[in-house]
């Protein structure tokens, strides 16, 4: 062990235990979704698009009471180091599953009956913590789409790697350290949406890693705020200031 | 799986919420009560080892099956471990036939995280030549009557078989390249028995085990997953969310009753502790 923390505390790509990679985020990126988001997270690299309220297909699993949301999670072949065949793996399937259980506690969906909603999300490049990113940027495009919604969703992982508690695995923490937790984040309401967890901790490092989740959620929370303020915002400021 | 009528929904949820509201669940049960737990192991003789849950109307019968494999690429010194998981159609009214669907994925994968996170088998014991020949240990779980908490009656299904098979054992010799079976029967390299904890929340109130009907007007669920002195896996479900506080004090409560749910457990395999466990029993 210490092959990922070095001894002065830095970790491989010469980040602090507590400090997250560099984020972009941008709204409205793709022309002909309803909302759109691309994040990028280090070398993550992935759109959202959202896609509805629209008619749902097939008629049958329509709900009287509310939308239906539906969620794709999907790896581009050449996302990752060794080709990912295109069609839907396991692990894709659950993670589908889980953001859009995640992003459907934000969504006030009992305001459009009888509809369906899709989300798209296609990760371009995949460098460790890609559902965090993914939820991330699919809770802009769903504020992009105008979807009425309780809460932004921010989500990111930490782990514990040499021993210790980290926020925001890379690649080679996420596939060598001990332990990945995904949280996802509702910070007004504060709600959990996901939560996963795999490897060993005791109760009181589940906690510090909790609350050090909780804590990277509401910085990527400011940051999403940001980037809805710069593509609503920035350009009528400058209008103004002429 | 997904109930059709949801005025009936409706109607069950706030007669729910009334119960709770007074402490009482429609089955009865205290709030951190779970049903009446039997396992029966050793089920299916064809199989190197298997086991029955009844986790009150839940029935989930779990089988392991061994064979010899090449390791996976980024695990060369470790035997391979396969869960997998149906939810079958004569299961519940509310089942579709067809391959498994995302409720059965997430089913295989949270039981998978549970015994491959907790260390139960010691993988590492099941290597006849590593980079080249390990024994894969495939866990196939099946759903007989779904009413409620498949994860924690499929993953003690799971365990309960894993801790109790006896496997064919197998020699490499240096030099020759064909396994040959030397005749015994081994038990896994088993060090622990992790145990499932699940709780799901309605309105305001965590309730543990939830049966079916529960969990059709839940608003959300968490799986916890505990080895002797720590928490191995968690996944939370449904489409609502925790405070963080609920889930720091459910994830200590839970912890606390794990304990008492490894030792019915132990009895009911017949195992005392780690050791004894390791051991296994007339191998």
């Amino acid at each position: 062990m210490g092959k990922l923390i070095d001894e002065s505390g830095r970790r491989t790509d010469g980040r602090g235990p507590h400090e997250m990679r560099p984020l972009k985020l941008e709204v409205g990126i793709l022309k002909n979704a309803d909302g759109s988001a691309y994040i990028e997270l280090g070398r993550n690299k992935i759109v959202a698009a959202v896609y509805g309220p629209k008619e749902v297909h097939p008629r049958h699993l329509t709900l009287p009471d509310r939308m239906l949301i539906k969620c794709r999670y999907h790896m581009s072949p050449f996302s990752v180091e060794e080709r990912k065949p295109p069609q839907p793996s396991r692990r894709e399937i659950e993670i589908s599953k889980v953001m859009r259980e995640a992003l459907e506690a934000a969504i006030i969906t009992d305001q459009y009956p009888r509809t369906a909603l899709d989300i798209f999300v296609e990760v371009l490049e995949s460098d460790g913590g890609s559902r965090g990113a993914s939820i991330t940027a699919a809770s802009l495009a769903l504020a992009n789409a105008g979807i009425p919604m309780r809460d932004l969703v921010a989500a990111c992982a930490v782990g514990k790697v040499d021993g210790q508690i980290v926020l925001d695995l890379s690649d080679v923490e996420d596939k060598e350290g001990e332990v990945d937790m995904p949280v996802a984040y509702m910070p007004n309401l504060d709600r959990i949406t996901l939560l996963q967890m795999d490897g060993k901790l005791t109760i009181d490092e589940f906690k510090a890693a909790l609350d050090l989740a909780l804590r990277g959620c509401r910085q990527l929370y400011e940051a999403q705020r940001r980037a809805l303020y710069d593509h609503y915002f920035s350009s009528a400021q400058q209008e103004v200031s002429k | 799986m997904s109930r059709r009528s949801f005025v009936v929904e409706r109607l069950r949820k706030e007669k729910m919420k009334e119960l709770l509201a007074k402490g009482q669940r429609l089955d009865g049960r205290g709030m951190t009560d779970y049903r009446p737990l039997t396992i029966s192991t050793s089920v299916v003789s064809k199989a190197e080892g298997s086991a029955q849950v009844h986790l009150g109307n839940t029935a989930v019968i779990a089988g392991v099956k061994v064979a010899l494999d090449r390791p996976y690429r980024d695990t060369p010194d470790r035997g391979n471990l396969i869960v997998n998981a149906e939810i079958l159609p004569l299961a519940s009214p509310y089942v579709e036939l067809g391959p498994p669907d995302e409720n059965a994925i997430e089913l295989a994968r949270v039981v998978d995280r549970g015994i491959r996170e907790s260390g139960m088998v010691d993988m590492s014991k099941l290597v006849l030549r590593p980079g080249e020949l390990v024994y894969s240990i495939f866990v196939d779980i099946n759903v007989l009557n779904a009413d409620g908490n498949l994860f924690d009656a499929a993953s003690y299904a799971a365990v309960a078989a894993l801790a109790t098979a006896r496997i064919p054992e197998y020699s490499l010799p240096e030099g020759s390249s064909t396994p040959t079976p030397t005749g015994n029967r081994i038990p896994l390299p088993v060090t622990g028995l992790p145990v499932s904890m699940t709780a799901a929340k309605i309105g305001d109130y965590v309730l543990y085990d939830p049966t079916e009907e529960e969990e059709a007007v839940m608003d959300t669920r968490l799986t916890m997953v505990f080895t002797e002195d720590g928490i191995c896996a968690l996944q939370k479900g449904g489409s609502g969310g925790w405070s963080p506080a609920e889930v720091v004090k459910l994830v200590e409560e839970a912890f606390a009753k794990a304990k008492e749910i490894r030792g019915e457990i132990r009895r009911m395999l017949g195992i005392g502790g780690q050791a004894e466990a390791a051991q296994g029993s007339g191998a």
